[in-house]
């Protein structure tokens, strides 16, 4: 297994991720290696096993419906680096066409 | 926008006889549990901005979610009730993509292994083009699964839209709200009932949440919204067409609507020769068509994987077994009974259920009035009254118990159907519970012989014309009379007592 140049440009940019075209080069190396050692597991994983997505085989951890006071407005909104109307204010979401 | 303008419009009817529709729903729900769906903040609609977080829903580092028993329950309960297979093992998954409404960007959804999967709603939709004849559907159920909802943001620019706004403000109260997403198998075979199919499915759905108990499904306020799918193929081509998928359709009528104007759109670009582009579309609530939504949205590509902060839902066999011993009557089931024992047709229900009247029937009818009252009554003095003001049936200020009482004097002969509509005026406008109101305006039938006697008399010598008819045979004349009678005591005459005393007079 190994993964393209391009694919890690797509990976970024999905990702918000503002990368020179060196830093691509650079990751995407590192990314493919990483990868090519991770793929390696393939090779003894057998039939009907199924793929691991946790550590610890643990099922049904829940929590009752029962209210925690929240945080509340001012605690909140005191880290926010842009405040108005009590809600945080954000870029704009979309760029123009 | 300009796709439309440039196109023939295409009339819906022409459009249905040359293509079949297939359409499909998307619809979200957000439960009713107290709390959200990975915290403990409370799950309210409404409450000052930002006041109902914490770190979880914030998507603050370190941070971690823990699942909501009762959302699970919840979740459970929906699926039994549309018939569905409850997965023995279900998975919470990363849904990643980049939106301020998302803190944590990503959200937590449920991808290759949703809670419930294969289920079916039954419908029936009247056919107008057969007589209203009904006409049952199979919606089926692709999966019932559990996600959070997002935050809600609001666009500040010269638009007040996405497009053209300088910059955002966010909301995060409702973000990580247990939301549900039932999503339907294409549904084909529909012609042109797919708006009126489309419609009745949400309505059937709307009305078995709320019976379940798990959601207070008001699509005003965004606690139950639609996204529908729409495509069109040639008449009795074997591959179907490319779907638009039409986003937030926020009330009934506007899902009939909406699929109702994607079909004529689509139909005017397949005889003009066009692709349909598959992509996101906006409902218009004013014009009731659909516009494109963010047309250079990238590719969607959420790279899924599953959620390492969560563990595997593996619901029990007892656990499934109670919650489905739980469920209770279901809509469908309880209106078929009730129509049993009520007596009424197959349209008579339909009535009552658009109207919203179904349960002040119900409760009238407990309240001791015959069905055939508790009907007239709801469907026709207050149905009118409701919709001269555009109120909601169950908004107006008489209860089915105070319904109940006007059928109740009208039987016993206290008042006639037009004083009892005088009652029900006198109820709606606050004048109290209907014997008050009866009392406050002096409504009681006058019955005594006595006074009416005089009144026949006065009515025969004002209009010795008809008197005579009436003499010579012509018993029909009467009615003249007792019109002049009913005016002379303002209404409050028993008419089938002055037509005796009339013809016993002029016999
Ligand atoms: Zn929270």
């Amino acid at each position: 297994m190994s993964i393209a140049r391009a694919e890690v440009a797509h990976l970024a940019r999905l990702s918000r991720l503002a990368l020179t075209d060196e830093e691509l080069d650079h990751f995407a190396v590192q990314l493919d290696q990483i990868i090519s050692a991770v793929a390696r597991v393939q090779e003894v994983a057998a039939e009907g096993i199924p793929p691991t997505s946790h550590a610890v085989p643990l099922a049904n951890v829940f929590r009752d419906d029962v209210v925690i006071p929240p945080l509340g407005a001012d605690k909140v909104l005191d880290q926010a680096p842009a405040v108005e109307d009590q809600r945080f204010r954000v870029p704009r979401i979309l760029a123009e066409d | 926008m300009t796709d439309q303008a440039t196109m023939n419009l295409v009339s819906f009817e022409d459009a249905v006889s040359r293509y079949d529709p297939l359409i499909g729903l998307e619809t979200h729900v957000e439960l009713g549990t107290l709390t959200k769906m990975f915290c403990g903040c409370p799950a309210r609609f409404g409450g000052e901005p930002n006041s109902l977080v914490c770190p979880v829903c914030l998507g603050l580092p370190g941070s971690l979610p823990v699942t909501n028993r009762m959302a699970i329950e919840y979740t459970m309960k929906i699926g039994l009730a549309l018939n569905c297979t409850i997965a023995d093992t279900a998975r919470f998954a990363r849904k990643n993509y980049f939106y301020p409404d998302m803190p944590k960007d990503y959200q937590i959804s449920q991808y290759d292994e949703p809670l419930c999967t294969d289920g079916w709603l039954d419908i029936t939709v009247h056919d107008p083009a057969a007589g209203d004849e009904p006409r049952p559907f199979r919606v089926e159920i692709e999966r019932v699964h559990l996600e959070e909802d997002t935050g809600k943001s609001m666009h500040v620019g010269s638009t007040g839209r996405i497009h053209g706004a300088e910059y955002s403000l966010v909301d995060y109260n409702r973000a990580g709200i247990p939301l549900v997403e039932i999503v339907t198998k294409p549904v084909a075979g529909t012609g042109a009932l797919a708006p009126e199919v489309a419609r009745t499915y949400v309505a059937e759905l709307r009305d078995l949440l709320r019976a379940l108990g798990v959601s207070d499904v008001r699509m005003e306020e965004g606690s139950l919204r639609c996204d529908v799918n729409t495509s069109l193929a040639p008449r009795g081509a074997s591959a179907w067409g490319t779907r638009t998928e039409t986003k937030n359709v926020n009330s009934l009528r506007s899902v009939a609507r909406a699929v109702r104007s994607e079909i004529q759109r689509q139909a005017a670009l397949l005889d003009a020769g066009q692709r349909v582009v598959q992509e996101t579309r906006h409902f218009n609530e004013e014009t009731g068509t659909t516009s494109p939504g963010r047309s250079k949205e990238e590719a969607q590509d959420y790279r899924y994987f599953p959620e390492p902060d969560l563990v595997p839902v593996a619901p029990s066999r007892d656990w499934v077994e109670s919650v489905r011993a739980q469920l209770p009557e279901l809509p469908g089931a309880r209106r078929a009974r009730l129509q049993r024992e009520w007596g009424l047709s197959e349209l008579d229900m339909a009535a009552l259920r658009n109207a919203g009247a179904l349960d002040l029937v119900a409760e009238t009818i407990a309240a001791g009035a015959t069905p055939a009252d508790a009907r007239k009554w709801w469907l026709s003095e207050l149905l009118r009254t409701a919709n001269k003001s555009g109120a909601e049936l169950g908004d107006l200020p008489i209860t089915p118990a105070d319904v109940a009482r006007v059928a109740q004097l009208v039987d016993s002969g206290v008042v006639n159907d037009r004083l009892a509509r005088e009652v029900i005026e006198g109820v709606l406008a606050g004048e109290g519970t209907p014997d008050e109101v009866v009392t406050g305006r002096g409504l009681v039938v006058v019955s005594d012989d006595t006074a009416l006697t005089a009144a026949v008399d006065e009515a025969i010598a004002a209009h010795p014309d008809v008197a005579e008819k009436i003499r010579s045979g012509k018993v029909a004349a009467a009615g003249a009379l007792v019109g002049a009678v009913m005016k002379a005591t303002g209404g409050k005459a028993d008419a089938s007592r002055v037509r005796e005393l009339i013809l016993g007079r002029l016999s």
